[in-house]
């Protein structure tokens, strides 16, 4: 059995699916039965979601101005 | 050749025309991904990386082979830039201490410090606190070995496997630098909200 500590460590692993079975099985037994590491495995799921969704809303127009500008600059070098 | 010959080769033409898109077509779809991509990995260097991108992209066109890839390939190339100019600039800041980290859980400093005593969802409204400007400092914040996987990985959703490709390590390297990169993320995003008042200001944001 392991404890806290140990569970918390890998909660993100245990999302990602990256730990392997018997480490996997180890973090399921731990959950069982703590409910404050299911609240961390909760919040953990909510950063997920908070980096995933954080992207940009808008981009300085300007910057991809320019940006275009140089792939018709590259185009016409081609030709 | 009779018509129907001449029409099939048009049609060849055409596939072929669809499976290799111009370098430009290609780039110019992607290019509000990858800018905004850059903006989170290196801040105000952000329409350099994509410039140095787009250059290279452009020199070794002809080494794409399956075009369906284009956008990996092109996400690939900016990564590089990204990290090749972090490390030009070397601004691993020193002083941040990566020992107490491994113990730090956001969540339990959350539940600790109980910034909103009013609230029935602490961690929530925490997280609510920030928007995206907030959260794109947050990550400028963190050094660009643990910055880049972050973004890469837990924002526009790559493997760390595709990503240790992408930068020739070890998946191990990748994990380990990701693992790292989280706690690193929870602690700064709790210091930036103590020094900005994201904390005071709380539920009301």
């Amino acid at each position: 059995m392991i404890g806290c500590h140990e569970a918390v460590r890998q909660l993100w692993e245990y999302i990602d699916g990256t730990l392997d079975t018997a480490d996997h099985e180890r973090i399921d037994e731990h959950l069982g039965r703590c409910r404050r590491c299911c609240g961390e495995l909760e919040f953990a799921h909510e950063l997920r979601g908070f980096l995933r969704h954080g992207r940009d809303a808008s981009l300085p127009e300007d910057s991809l101005e320019r940006l275009y500008r140089t792939l018709d600059a590259l185009e016409e070098q081609e030709q | 050749m009779g018509p129907v010959a001449d029409v099939e080769a048009d049609s060849v033409d055409q596939a072929c025309a669809e499976a290799r898109p111009s370098f430009k077509t290609l780039a110019r779809e992607h290019l509000p991904r990858l800018l905004s991509l850059a903006r989170r990995m290196v801040g105000g260097d952000a329409e350099d990386a994509v410039q140095d991108c787009l250059l290279k992209a452009f020199r070794k066109y002809d080494q794409l082979e399956d075009p369906e890839a284009g956008g990996a390939w092109l996400t690939s190339i900016l990564v590089n830039c990204c990290r090749d100019r972090g490390r030009v600039r070397s601004r691993q800041p020193a002083a941040i201490d990566l020992e107490d980290v491994e113990e730090f859980s956001l969540y339990r400093k959350i539940a600790l410090e109980d910034p909103f005593p009013y609230s029935d969802s602490l961690h929530l409204d925490f997280l609510a606190g920030f928007g995206s400007e907030d959260l794109r400092e947050v990550l400028l914040r963190l050094p660009e070995l643990y910055r880049i996987p972050l973004v890469v990985v837990y924002m526009d959703g790559y493997l760390a496997r595709e990503l240790a490709d992408m930068l020739q390590v070890p998946l191990g390297t990748v994990l380990a630098r990701l693992h790292r990169g989280r706690k690193l993320f929870e602690r700064t995003l709790w210091e930036y909200a103590e020094e900005t008042g994201l904390l005071r200001e709380g539920v009301q944001r």
